[in-house]
């Protein structure tokens, strides 16, 4: 397949809606050609509103561009800028059958019926759905019908393929193999990719960068790694995973907080308040670690063990370890802090 | 099982007594009427070797079909813009579109002939502008004219709650895809109302089919089934041919809808 992806671009895209709602604050944001972005909040954020300006649904508030690479698509219409897009719903055409969806932009297209179906043949087999060409689309499994509306909206070689929660209504084993095909995809079509998530996993594991969006705004764009260890605001901190936050006083480049103290890295002299995640701490005998308290609850999970330490009144933390070790509730223990996994918000 | 049977049976009663009394018995009457007079059973033949009575259900037939196929043409384009357009008065609008709902074919038939009759309007502007006025009221035209002005509305407001219920993401998908408005109409809009539009239509054509009061207002001799029958009845006295024209009017009527329902019950099932 020819590499047709291009780069995207918002240049000062905002949104207001006929009805005065502020969906979007004008926004900028920058996509490499082959790169995948994910766009991560909580429901109402702006996710959708941004995905359908790139794609053409919505036009931006004035003031507001779109490129595709080098070109203005901002006046373009959805149906001149092809973009490939998958919706949560699947949205594939109830008065067709699965190969009449997946050929349906080739034949506006005017591709004559042979190659047509050649390419439908094609894609069928790379998403695993052989044999089912001649099948309605009520006859497929949730699972199915996503492959379907993948396999569509690659089949018109978008420039840039638009996703919105497409994995959001399947079961989690489904979800999780189809998150990897997707991810497998994306990168050996090299495509373009804006995929719109409320779900943290998934967005740490497709998104090349992660842009977490508050309130129409987007909080913080970088990798996975950036976004998880190095939080740039307090919500992102506490939209991803679970952080511990202590507030305390800084002495020399060490925090004094209940329980104890935690060395603060070098970025981070002067902070009033240290964080690490809970597996960056480890429950080790009382009098020793970097914190003292008392187990207040254990929750099993499975693949690890999530313990709740109260350190006085107010303050507690979580930690979370893989150790095959009975812990009470109501023991006293200490807390040892990983020093690499201690950080503070910039400012 | 056994006593939840009964129980079933006697709460059916008043329904099967209902459909005893008010169905069935006249049917049969019906039936045994039109066999009883001087030509016997021949009479339900009479139908279509009698040329006049022929003539009559053809008549009758093509004018309810021309006016569902343009009522359908009109309220899809009609219902679908109301419903995705937001402008001033629409609320107003929409609201006086069920008006006509309530009116009985005899205030429909008064209209058409303020409208096309010889004092009409249409007759009033053409002998202006032409110097001959154009008079159709009590023709088929006129009775094509009238039955549009009923059954539009009715569709209309069908096709609106049906575009009310499609789902955008696939008019958007298309779009995406490259389709332009035309084609998303044609692969997706239109496809997407066919149920409500089959079964609007066929309501219409049954309506259209038996509607008496329009008819009779416009002319006494246009020559449509439901007129015949009246004019077999009263004038003629032939109960016989009446109750035969009645069952092979209520035949057709009964056949179009059966099968409207057929054809929507399978996109049904291809769109579930
Ligand atoms: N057509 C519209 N008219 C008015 N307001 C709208 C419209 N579409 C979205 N909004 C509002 O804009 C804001 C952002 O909506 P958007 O759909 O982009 O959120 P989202 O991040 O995709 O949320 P979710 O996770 O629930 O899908 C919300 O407050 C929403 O109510
Ligand atoms: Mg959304």
């Amino acid at each position: 397949m020819t590499n047709l992806a291009s780069g995207v671009r918002l240049d000062a895209c905002g949104k207001t809606f006929d009805d005065g709602t502020q969906a979007l604050e004008p926004i900028d944001l920058e996509i490499a050609a082959g790169e995948t972005v994910v766009l991560l909040g909580p429901s109402g954020c702006g996710k959708t509103t941004t995905l359908r300006i790139i794609a053409g649904l919505e036009q931006p508030d004035a003031g507001g561009r779109v490129w595709f690479g080098a070109e203005d698509v901002t006046a373009l219409p959805i149906e001149r800028r092809n973009v490939g897009m998958v919706f949560q719903s699947y949205a594939l055409f109830p008065n067709m059958s699965v190969a009449g969806n997946i050929g349906y932009g080739l034949k506006v297209r005017r591709v004559e019926a042979a190659a047509r179906s050649r390419e439908v043949l094609r894609l069928l087999d790379m998403m695993h759905l052989s044999g089912m060409g001649e099948r309605r689309v009520d006859q497929l499994s949730g699972g199915q019908r996503q492959r379907v509306a993948l396999a569509r909206a690659l089949a018109v070689r978008p420039r840039v393929l638009l996703l919105d929660e497409p994995l959001t209504a399947l079961d989690a084993k489904l979800r999780e193999s189809l998150r990897i095909d997707i991810d497998r995809l994306l990168r050996t079509l090299g495509m373009t990719a804006v995929y719109v998530t409320h779900d943290q996993a998934e967005a740490m594991a497709l998104g090349d960068r992660i842009a977490v969006m508050s309130h129409g705004r987007i909080a913080q764009i970088g990798t996975p790694q950036d976004i998880y260890y190095r939080p740039a605001t307090e919500f992102v901190a506490d939209f991803i995973g679970t952080m511990n936050r202590l507030p305390g006083q800084c002495h020399d480049g060490v925090l004094r907080v209940a329980g104890g103290s935690l060395p603060l890295p070098a970025d981070g002299h002067g902070a009033d308040h240290a964080m690490f995640r809970p597996q960056d701490g480890q429950i080790v005998a009382p009098g020793q670690g970097d914190l003292a308290g008392r187990i207040a609850a254990v929750f099993f999970l499975g693949n690890a063990t999530r313990i709740i330490v109260e350190l006085d009144d107010v303050q507690s933390v979580v930690v979370e370890t893989g150790e095959r070790r009975a812990f009470r509730e109501g023991d006293r223990v200490g807390v040892r802090v990983d020093p690499g996994g201690i950080m503070t918000l910039r400012r | 099982m056994h006593r939840g049977n009964t129980r079933l049976l006697l709460l059916a009663l008043p329904a099967v007594v209902v459909f005893a009394a008010f169905w069935l018995l006249p049917m049969a009457r019906l039936v045994q009427v039109g066999a009883s007079g001087p030509r016997g059973i021949a009479a339900y033949a009479a139908v279509v070797t009698d040329s006049n009575y022929f003539a009559s259900l053809v008549a009758t037939v093509a004018v309810s079909f021309a006016v569902t196929v343009a009522t359908l043409v009109v309220s899809a384009i009609a219902g679908l813009f109301l419903q995705r357009n937001a402008f001033p008065g629409r609320g107003v609008l929409v609201a006086m579109l069920t008006f006509p709902l309530a009116f009985p074919g005899v205030v429909v038939g008064f209209m058409v002939i303020m409208l096309a009759g010889r004092q009409g309007l249409i007759g009033n502007v053409t002998d202006a502008l032409f110097g001959y006025p154009v008079v159709f009221a009590y023709s088929m035209a006129g009775l094509f004219v009238g039955y549009l002005y009923f059954s539009i509305p009715r569709v209309i407001l069908t096709v609106m709650a049906a575009v009310g219920k499609l789902d955008p993401a696939l008019e958007e998908a298309a779009r995406s895809l490259g389709a332009t408005p035309w084609q998303v109409v044609r692969d997706v809009v239109i496809p997407g109302l066919r149920p409500a539009l089959i079964a609007s239509g066929a309501i219409c054509f049954a309506t259209s089919m038996g509607a008496f009061g329009t008819a009779f207002t416009l002319a006494t001799n246009i020559n449509v089934l439901p007129i015949t029958i009246y004019t077999e009845f009263t004038n003629y006295a032939n109960f016989s041919l009446a109750a035969a024209l009645s069952l092979v009017l209520g035949l057709i009527t009964w056949a179009a809808l059966a099968f409207a329902r057929s054809l929507a019950g399978s996109t049904v099932a291809a769109a579930a």
